[in-house]
C-alpha cells in the first residue's frame, strides 16, 4: 500500500467576523492524499476549497483539527524542524501567476529563493546548476533565467510558479486554481507538464479547481466541496459514474461539454441548499461503496440512492 | 434579415514597441435572432472587434479600414420617427452620434467581471433605471415599473427589495443578472457578451446561458457571444467563428465547426478541450504560442505552430476557401486549396467527433 503522505482529520477553520458572527469556511473536513496521488478539490466560489488549501499550509492557523504531513502533527504549535520541514516539503502553485512572482526580480531569482533561504546550496555555481535544471524540465531554457516575469506569456509564467514550486523537492503541491486563469491551448499544456513531473517525482497534489473536466481528467481521487462541507468523495470513477449527492448532480449537469447536440437538449439541474431542505451539520459520512463517500442522513440516503 | 455586417474591417494599437496589427481582415455576419459565437485565445481579437462594434475602443486603438454597417429596424426617439432598414456604417459615425443613437440602445454589452462594471454606490435599481432615463427621458415611475419587470425577467426574486441593494450585497451570479437586465433595459436589438461567464462558478455560468437564451427567445435578439470555452459555444451558439492572431481563421454553423473542423487550429482547440470522456494519457496541445503582432508577418500566421503547413503558407496568406456542400462553412488555409495534399484531421479527433456524434 502506498505512503500516506497527507491526512486531514476532522479540519475546522473559522474566521470570527465580529462577537455575534462567525464564518465557518471549513467545517470537519476529513481527507488522506498519499504518495504520487492527486486529490482534486472542487466547489463553487465560497465552499473553501482555497481556505482548506491554505490552512494545510498553515497560511492560516487551523480552528481545530489535524493536519498530519509525513508523520508529524502539522496543525497546532510549530517548532523549527516542523516549520522547516512544511516550508520546504510542501509547496503552493497560485492561480495568477503575474500576481504571485514578484516583478521586480530575475526569474533566476525567484526560483532559487527558496534555496536561498533554506541554504540548500553550498555554492553559487550548485544553486544556479539547480535552477537551470528545472528551468528545463518545466520546459523552458537557461536563457529565461536572467529575464523578468513581464517578459513572459501567461503560460511560461505558470511554469515558472511550477518550477519554483519543484526546486524544493517536495513531497506534496498544492495548485490552487493553477490553470483557470490560462487559456484552453495552454491549460492542456500545464496540466500535461504536471502530470509529467508527477510522474518522475512522485509527488502528490492537491489540485483545486473548480473546472470539473480538468479535475477528472487530472485527478485520482476527488472531493465535492460545499459550504465548507465534503459532500462526496470517492475515487473519480466512482464520482462519475455513480454521484448521488444532489450537489455533486447538479454540479456534474452543469458542465458545458464541447458538443452541440447533447448540449442543446440539456438543461443544468439547479440545487439550492436554502430550499433543499438538506441539513449539512447533522449528515454523517456513509459508504456507497469502496472508497465512495456520501454526506448525508439516514432519510436522504435512501431517497438519493432510489433515485 | 441581416442585422449587423463587418466588412474588412482593420484595427492597430499604436504603442511603444511600434504599432499592433490587432485585427486583420475580419468579415463578420449577425442575423436577426441568431447567436454567433467568436472563439480563440486571449489576444486573438475577439474582444477588440466587439469593442470596435460599440465604438469603445482604447484611446491608442485606430480603425484603419473597413466598416461596422448596421441595419436600422425602426427607431425609437420621438424626433426621428420609425425608419426601417436604413443602414449606418458605426465607422463613420461621430462620437455623438454613435452615443445618441447606437450605443446602449440598439448594441448592448455584458462584460465578463460583474464587480467591476457596476458602480458600488448606487442602489442596483437606481442603475438598472439610469439607461432609461438617460436615453429615453423615460419618467421615474415608468422607468421603476420597467426595472422591476426586467429584475423579474433575469430570475431575481423578491424584486422590489432588491431595487434598494448595493451590488456588494449580491452574489456573483445575482450582479451578473442586473448587468443583464441594466443592458437590456433600452431594448437593444443586438447583445455582446463578453466572457459572460468566465468569472461565475460553472452551476451558475449554466442558468446565465440559460436565462440569456431564454431571453433571447422572448425578445427575439441577436447575440454575440465571446468565449473562449468550447462548452460555452456548444450550449449556446448557431454560429461560429474561430479567430487566431487578428483574422477569422474558420466559420461555419455550430455542427460543421464541432463535427466537421477542417483548419487545423481548430482542430488542435477541439483537441486540447478535455470533456468528460477524455482518459488519453496525455492532452493534445497547440505547440508553440501565439504570435507577436507588432512584428510584420509574412504568409499564415499559424504555420509555425501548424505541423501540417504548407511551404506556401509561409510566403502568402490564405484566402477565404469555401468548403464544398455548404455555404456557410468557410476557411481560411491553404489545405483547402484544390491543389494541396489531402490532409485528414487527427485519428484521437475523428475518434472523438465519432463518440459526440453518437451521443
Amino acid at each position: 500500500m502506498d505512503k500516506v503522505i497527507l491526512e486531514v482529520k476532522n479540519l475546522k477553520q473559522y474566521f470570527r467576523i465580529n462577537r455575534k458572527f462567525t464564518v465557518r469556511a471549513v467545517d470537519d473536513v476529513t481527507f488522506e492524499i498519499k504518495k504520487g496521488q492527486t486529490f482534486g478539490l472542487v466547489g463553487e466560489s465560497g465552499s473553501g476549497k482555497s481556505t482548506i488549501g491554505r490552512s494545510i499550509i498553515r497560511l492560516y492557523n487551523p480552528t481545530s483539527g489535524e493536519v498530519i504531513f509525513n508523520g508529524q502533527n502539522i496543525s497546532g504549535q510549530l517548532d523549527a524542524e516542523q516549520n522547516r520541514l512544511l516550508r520546504i516539503k510542501m509547496q503552493m502553485i497560485f492561480q495568477d501567476p503575474m500576481a504571485c512572482l514578484n516583478p521586480r526580480k530575475k526569474v533566476l531569482d525567484i526560483i532559487a529563493e527558496g534555496l536561498d533561504i533554506h541554504k540548500l546550496y553550498t555554492n553559487t555555481n550548485e544553486r544556479n546548476e539547480k535552477v537551470y535544471n528545472i528551468l528545463e524540465k518545466v520546459g523552458l531554457s537557461q536563457e529565461h533565467a536572467n529575464r523578468y516575469p513581464h517578459q513572459f506569456s501567461g503560460g511560461q509564467r505558470q511554469r515558472i510558479g511550477i518550477a519554483r514550486a519543484l526546486i524544493m523537492e517536495p513531497d506534496l503541491i498544492i495548485a490552487d486554481e493553477a490553470i483557470s486563469a490560462l487559456d484552453v491551448s495552454i491549460q492542456a499544456q500545464v496540466v500535461n507538464l504536471m502530470k509529467k513531473i508527477q510522474e518522475e517525482t512522485q509527488t502528490a497534489f492537491l489540485f483545486i479547481a473548480h473546472d470539473l473536466s480538468m479535475v477528472k481528467y487530472i485527478s485520482d481521487v476527488i472531493g465535492v466541496l460545499h459550504l465548507g462541507h465534503i459532500v462526496e468523495m470517492g475515487t473519480t470513477e466512482e464520482i462519475f459514474a455513480n454521484p448521488i449527492h444532489p450537489y455533486t448532480k447538479s454540479l456534474l449537469t452543469a458542465i458545458p461539454t464541447p458538443n452541440p447536440k447533447v448540449e442543446r437538449e440539456k438543461i443544468a439541474q439547479a440545487f439550492d441548499y436554502d430550499t433543499s431542505g438538506i441539513d449539512y451539520n447533522i449528515g454523517q459520512k456513509r459508504l456507497v461503496d469502496g472508497t465512495h463517500f456520501v454526506l448525508a442522513t439516514e432519510n436522504e440516503y435512501k431517497k438519493w440512492v432510489s433515485l | 434579415m441581416k442585422i449587423l455586417e463587418i466588412r474588412d474591417l482593420h484595427i492597430s494599437f499604436k504603442t511603444d514597441n511600434g504599432k499592433v496589427r490587432a485585427i486583420r481582415g475580419v468579415n463578420l455576419d449577425l442575423n436577426k435572432g441568431e447567436t454567433i459565437a467568436i472563439v480563440g485565445e486571449s489576444g486573438s481579437g475577439k474582444s477588440v472587434t466587439t469593442k470596435a462594434i460599440m465604438g469603445i475602443l482604447a484611446g491608442n486603438g485606430v480603425i484603419e479600414q473597413g466598416s461596422i454597417n448596421y441595419t436600422w429596424e425602426d427607431d425609437y426617439s420621438e424626433e426621428v420617427g420609425k425608419i426601417e432598414g436604413k443602414t449606418v456604417d458605426i465607422v463613420q459615425l461621430t462620437k455623438e452620434e454613435l452615443q445618441r443613437d447606437i450605443r446602449g440602445r440598439k448594441i448592448a454589452m455584458v462584460f465578463q467581471d460583474p464587480m467591476t462594471s457596476l458602480n458600488p454606490t448606487m442602489t442596483i435599481g437606481m442603475q438598472v433605471m439610469e439607461p432609461m432615463l438617460y436615453n429615453y427621458k423615460m419618467d421615474k415611475e415608468h422607468a421603476y415599473q420597467k426595472a422591476l419587470e426586467l429584475l423579474e425577467l433575469v430570475g431575481i426574486t423578491n424584486a422590489k427589495k432588491r431595487m434598494k441593494c448595493y451590488p456588494h450585497q449580491l452574489s456573483g451570479g445575482m450582479r451578473q443578472r442586473i448587468v443583464i437586465a441594466i443592458a437590456l433595459s433600452c431594448d437593444p436589438y443586438v447583445l455582446i457578451c463578453d466572457e459572460p461567464t468566465t468569472a461565475l462558478d460553472v452551476t451558475i455560468q449554466a442558468k446565465i446561458l440559460e436565462l440569456i437564451k431564454d431571453i433571447q427567445k422572448k425578445k427575439d435578439l441577436s447575440v454575440i457571444y465571446i468565449t473562449h470555452d468550447l462548452g460555452v459555444v456548444a450550449k449556446v451558439a448557431d454560429y461560429v467563428n474561430v479567430m487566431y492572431a487578428g483574422k477569422i481563421v474558420e466559420t461555419g454553423t455550430i455542427d460543421e465547426i464541432f463535427y466537421d473542423p477542417q483548419h487545423p487550429y481548430t482542430w488542435g482547440l477541439l483537441s486540447a478541450m478535455p470533456d468528460l470522456d477524455t482518459d488519453d494519457s496525455i492532452l493534445y496541445t497547440i505547440p508553440g504560442s501565439p504570435p507577436n503582432l507588432a512584428k510584420e508577418v509574412q504568409g499564415d500566421v499559424f504555420a509555425p505552430r501548424n505541423k501540417f503547413a504548407l511551404n506556401i503558407d509561409y510566403r502568402l496568406e490564405p484566402p477565404m476557401f469555401d468548403v464544398e456542400g455548404s455555404n456557410t462553412h468557410k476557411v481560411a488555409s491553404w489545405l483547402m486549396h484544390p491543389n494541396a495534399p489531402k490532409i485528414e484531421m487527427p485519428k484521437e479527433l475523428k475518434h472523438k467527433i465519432a463518440k459526440m456524434l453518437d451521443n
